[in-house]
């Protein structure tokens, strides 16, 4: 034990005389762990908000009635069918903005709790213990989350005003409930969204509709028996948004352990002759293992809790953008404010110790196989230098191969990440060997010896250097990579909305009667030149949810409807009912060619049509099929159509939305002008890259830091082989800006070793990621200025890395350079 | 004497409205009910003198906080083994006076179902609000309904309870009753006002226990054409519960000489248990008992969903040589609903033999 102790206290006095190693290794673990976890939280707090949506009524396996269109439908339907045994409940769900809140909306959930199925608990509490009298009485309750009602700045028990100017029964806090939600009755519910009589769902006790009893024949045609849940589907969704979360976090993760893995190895260099003393003491090498691992996990410990501590910081800095994506995006509520298990720190823990010790293997295990009595080679470098890259070689070969592998028979999303992971970590790897190689090939043409020593000294400092070089690699490709695809997206996203937005207006009726009201009154409006109607069936299809629309006046939708590929006379043929077409993420997931058939469930039988044309649906996860109407309204008899599009001159657009909204109860988010639309669509698409961009920055900063304390710990070894160039008569600011450009030249080379890299990585991204991911695939475009930028950036980073060393060797003294030929070993 | 089902439906829906009063050991004072509150709270009070008239009265009383429709019927197949069946329909008004045809409508409907047969005791529960048409009672012509299972009126004969139709199902049992009556409904305590307890808590309250019971019962698959005799009650209060009520015991009995018996026992904390009952006579005749006429006796005890209950009692009336001794059709006609009671069809021997019902609560 004792023995222990001042192995201990010998291998910590490193740290001691070298703080800034300590700083490296602190630091590097810091970063990995925080934005590690960081990302972690952020997936763990957005699937815990699907788990609580998803207990909301009871459980996983839930069964419900819903209309064919997916719309509202009447009460009574709930009346007849529990007036025919069967023991259904009614559910109306709606969005409902309170006044003086903004734009935020919160999910409405009306319930009946006396019919809800029983077994049935609510947001997992059982349902006895819910004060039932004071819900159904007046003036009842609205349960909210707490985290929803500090994130409205409310108090328990306040009685806010819907925009409509609707009271909402006072709202209690209802832990475990779903964030963004507000439950109250049914009745409460109807009188709030407007809708007297309509109900959104009629929910099945899952043991009633597993023996699936047939329908009355009257509602047969209405509505239909949906399985599923929605916090199931939104985790189904939603998997590949977190799994670009993960990726990104695991970048960060191995580009901080670079930096551990650079200066544990440092420190386990400087360390040899006093490893091979404490030995000779008679340390053991059990022992001596001991303390070294003793000594990583402490460190690991101690930064695993800062980084713990920061990830948080970031994850709540982040979430409100990650919140926002996943509504606008998939109509998921994430709980806006950050509430983490104890698993989440005890996980982030343990990752950061294993990352350690991963990032340390290598130096441990060196030091298991250090020789008692050999001297130390310091000349041997060459040799070492030159094993070392062989097997950087071969790893890198190997990687590529792998990469190439998952390039030609990939057909997942993981293996889409195993394509991005061989790539990234295999050109970084290629990297010291590449430039090497360059290096080498540079030295004959170098005539004067001092150019001579610039090249070869740069080769020598390739290994010190190389970690970082690497680090600075990956950053700069993600970079390159996420920045090149995240603006293509942006530019045919825009493209892509301004051709299909075309209509100035879009109105959503409430109900089929009201949508009858509203085609009618608009007939009567002169300034209306065209008004297109469309009809909306919920679909389906494999399991995947697909809505089918059906439409009439094809010709204003062939100017405006953008596809993909098309048959010949695609949209004639859609007119005559010969066919259908669908969206291109559709096509993927069901695997469908222009020219194939496919067979639609109908409540008619299977309607089976031919694949006209494909078409971009970007950004919406659920599937999207287009058919005309008369086809549509055939097999789906007494459907009224979902929403308008109307044509008109855009200055009278405010004046018929005004007349519209005085005629009708139509709240603004049933009545939506186009400049409306295109700069809402515009705001969700900021917000999903948000997160993404900011990760990013995070990663290039965490490179460049990486380069700095490399540069760092290199620039305290360099004295020693600088002096002998100062004691032949080279100038110490000489000596200082040989030296610059020795960093800034690997700089340079590895920056324009990222280039070609990041466009592959981009190339991957719209290709291979973004298809596998979200079924679109996005034409790659390069930006220029953006790389430029990006490039200016990076030498920045690397002057003001590697500005400070050589500020210190430009001012050492004459007496420094002379003792470090005494302090040489 | 509903004074008990007054008890046992405000205990029900209790046990509904809050989980602290499902403890069946000790009901909860009536003050505790959430959302009863005290007895005046703008619900109508139960007043003597007034009088009934039919068939306004076989309708809702919204005015009125509690209310309900009892059906029970002993019926025997055609190999002549016994059958009970109990149909029932809660009333419970959150404030008083609600009418609305909408959500707003403040009634709480609950049903029971049960059917016990030579294999056993099957049951079944729902709950409904009012206003929107999944339960509701509809006075002429006389209908109560919840979900699928209805009581409903199919002549206007008799005040409306001429002939009758009911029906209603569970989980592996339904059955369907036509019922038949000619005599008039009879009134109960004083022309329909019916005191309870001690503490003068009463209700309005009538009984038709004259019904001829006819139809078919269907039991795990099986169908069982049947035929028997059957009991109505309705009776509708506001009035909360003395807090020192423990729970009742109460039979109603159709003797084969063609009377009928109704009695009950409030069992209060102090030992003085309250005691009333009717005798009605073949021909319609109400005669009111005395707690000092009744004589009620357990006789056997059994383990019932882990408590101990009287199922076996002698009673005696000696006003009238009325001495029997009962037994259950089944021990364990247990309804375990969210309000546990015991209720099922018995069968007696002694100075006037037949078939009735028994129902037991707080034990």
């Amino acid at each position: 034990m004792r023995r222990l102790y001042w192995t201990l206290a010998a291998l910590l006095s490193h740290w001691r005389r070298h703080p800034l190693q300590l700083f490296s290794v602190l630091a590097g673990l810091w970063l990995a762990t925080s934005l590690w976890a960081g990302v972690q939280a952020l997936n763990s707090q957005a699937r815990d908000s699907y788990a609580r949506a998803s207990q909301l009524l009871g459980g996983a396996e839930r069964y419900s009635l819903v209309a064919r269109d997916g719309g509202w439908f009447a009460q009574q339907h709930f009346i007849e069918l529990r007036r025919a045994g069967w023991p259904v409940s009614p559910l109306l769900q709606g969005r409902l903005r309170l006044h003086g809140q903004g734009e935020q909306r919160l999910q409405l959930i009306g319930i009946e709790p006396l019919t809800l199925p029983a077994g049935g608990a609510l947001a997992g509490q059982p349902f006895e213990r819910l004060e039932l009298t004071a819900f159904l009485g007046r003036p009842g309750r609205s349960w909210i989350a707490a985290e929803t009602l500090a994130e409205l700045g409310l108090q328990a028990g306040a009685q806010p005003l819907s925009a409509s100017g609707q009271r909402l029964p006072p709202l209690t806090v209802w832990p475990q409930l779903a964030p963004g939600v507000l439950l109250v009755d049914i009745g409460v519910a109807q009188r709030l969204l407007d809708a007297p009589g309509q109900v959104s769902r009629l929910l099945l006790p899952a043991a009633f509709a597993r023996a699936a009893p047939p329908l009355p024949a009257a509602l047969a045609a209405q509505l239909v028996l949906q399985r599923g849940d929605e916090g199931a589907d939104l985790a189904q969704l939603t998997d590949s948004f977190h799994l670009n979360l993960s990726a990104l976090g695991l970048l960060a993760f191995v580009v901080g352990l670079f930096i551990v893995h650079a200066a544990i190895g440092l420190a386990l260099e400087q360390r040899r002759v006093l490893l091979r003393n404490l030995r000779t003491c008679g340390v053991s090498l059990r022992g001596l293992l001991v303390a070294l691992v003793m000594e990583l996990g402490a460190l690991a410990l101690l930064a695993g809790v800062a980084g713990l501590l920061s990830g948080y910081a970031v994850a709540a800095w982040l979430l409100p953008d990650v919140a926002a994506s996943l509504r606008s995006l998939y109509g998921a509520e994430v709980a806006g404010r950050l509430s983490l298990a104890p698993h989440w720190w005890l996980g982030g823990l343990l990752v950061c110790l294993l990352g350690a010790l991963l990032a340390g293997a290598g130096s441990l295990l060196r030091a298991a196989r250090l020789p008692l009595l050999a001297l130390a080679q310091p000349e041997a470098w060459q040799q070492a230098q030159a094993r070392w890259l062989r097997r950087q070689g071969w790893l890198a070969a190997l990687l590529g191969g792998v990469a190439l592998f998952a390039l030609l028979f990939g057909d997942s999303l993981a293996l889409g990440f195993v394509l991005l992971a061989a790539l990234l970590l295999g050109a970084a790897l290629a990297l010291p060997v590449g430039l090497n190689l360059l290096l080498e090939a540079w030295l004959p043409h170098c005539r004067t010896p001092l150019a001579q020593w610039f090249v070869a000294d740069s080769r020598q400092q390739l290994p010190g250097l190389a970690l970082a070089l690497m680090a600075l690699l990956l950053a700069l490709a993600a970079n390159i990579g996420v920045g090149s695809m995240t603006a293509g997206f942006r530019q045919t996203f825009s493209g892509w909305l301004d051709q299909r937005l075309a209509a100035e207006l879009y109105l959503m009726p409430v109900d089929a009667s009201q949508a009858a009201a509203i085609e009618a009154w608009l007939a009567g409006q002169p300034q209306v030149r065209a008004l297109l109607p469309s009809w909306r069936v919920e679909l389906q299809l494999q399991g995947w949810p697909a809505q089918l629309t059906g439409i009439r006046a094809q010709a204003h939708y062939r100017e405006h409807w953008p596809l993909l590929s098309a048959s010949a006379q695609a949209w004639q043929r859609l007119q005559r009912q010969q066919g259908l077409m669908l969206s291109e993420q559709l096509a993927r997931r069901l695997d469908l060619q222009l020219g194939e058939r496919l067979r639609l469930p109908t409540p008619s039988g299977a309607w089976e049509l031919e694949v006209l044309g494909i078409y971009a649906d970007y950004g919406n996860p659920r599937g999207h099929l287009l058919v005309e109407a008369a086809g549509l309204q055939r097999h789906w008899p007494g459907l009224a159509p979902r929403s308008f599009s109307l044509r008109l001159p855009a200055a009278e657009v405010p004046a018929l939305i005004q007349a519209l909204q005085e005629e009708f109860a139509l709240d603004d988010s049933r009545v939506i002008d186009q400049a409306a639309l295109k700069a809402w669509s515009g705001r969700v698409f900021e917000r999903t890259f948000a997160a993404t961009a900011a990760l990013n920055s995070l990663t290039l900063g965490v490179a460049a830091l990486a380069l700095l304390i490399s540069l760092l710990t290199l620039g305290q070894t360099r004295l020693s082989q600088l002096a002998p160039l100062w004691a032949l008569g080279v100038g110490r600011t000489r000596l200082a800006w040989l030296s610059l450009g020795q960093t800034l030249l690997l700089a340079v080379l590895t920056l324009l070793l990222a280039l070609p890299l990041g466009l592959l990585l981009a190339w991957c991204l719209v290709a291979v990621i973004n298809v596998q991911a979200f079924g679109w695939r996005l034409p790659l475009q390069v930006f220029p200025g953006q790389l430029l930028q990006l490039f200016g950036l990076a030498l920045l980073a690397t002057l003001l890395a590697a500005a400070w060393p050589l500020w210190q060797l430009g001012r050492s003294t004459p007496a420094a350079l002379l003792r470090s030929f005494a302090d040489e070993r | 004497m509903r004074g008990q089902h007054a008890r046992i439906s405000l205990a029900l829906l209790a046990g509904l409205l809050l989980l602290a009063a499902c403890d069946a050991e000790t009901p909860a004072p009536a003050a505790g009910f959430a959302g009863l509150g005290g007895a005046a709270q703008g619900f109508a009070r139960v007043e003597p003198g007034r009088l009934l008239g039919f068939p306004a009265d076989h309708g809702a009383h919204p005015d009125y906080r509690i209310e309900w429709w009892y059906l029970t019927a002993n019926l025997q197949d055609a190999q002549g083994r016994p059958w009970g069946v109990q149909w029932t329909l809660f009333r419970n008004a959150l404030q008083p006076g609600s009418r609305e045809a909408d959500w707003r409508n403040q009634n709480l409907w609950m049903g029971h179902a049960a059917l016990t047969g030579p294999d056993g005791h099957r049951h079944a529960e729902t709950f409904a609000r009012g206003g929107i048409g999944q339960a509701g009672v509809v006075a002429e012509p006389l209908q109560a309904w919840i979900d699928d299972w209805q009581l409903r009126s199919r002549s206007p004969a008799n005040g409306g309870l001429g002939e009758l139709e009911l029906q209603a199902r569970g989980e592996g049992f339904s059955y369907r009753l036509r019922l038949t009556s000619e005599r008039p409904p009879v009134l109960q305590g004083a022309q329909g006002f019916s005191q309870k307890s001690g503490q003068g808590q009463a209700s309005y309250y009538y009984s038709q226990p004259f019904f001829q019971a006819e139809g078919s019962l269907l039991v795990d698959g099986k169908r069982h054409a049947v035929k028997g005799q059957a009991w109505l009650d309705r009776e509708w209060s506001s009035q909360p519960l003395a807090p020192d009520q423990q729970g009742w015991d109460w039979f109603s009995l159709h003797l084969q000489s063609g009377e009928k018996l109704m009695l009950f026992q409030v069992r209060q904390a102090d030992g003085a248990h309250y005691r009333a009952g009717t005798w009605i006579h073949a021909d319609g005749r109400a005669e009111p008992l005395s707690q000092a006429d009744i004589q009620m006796q357990p006789v056997r005890f059994s383990r019932v969903a882990g408590r101990r209950l009287p199922t076996a009692w002698t009673l005696r009336i000696a006003a009238k040589d009325f001495a029997i001794d009962t037994t259950p059709l089944q021990e364990q006609a247990w309804m375990a609903t969210r309000f546990p009671y015991w209720e099922g069809p018995i069968r007696f021997s002694g100075s006037h033999p037949g078939v009735g019902y028994l129902e037991m609560t707080g034990y």
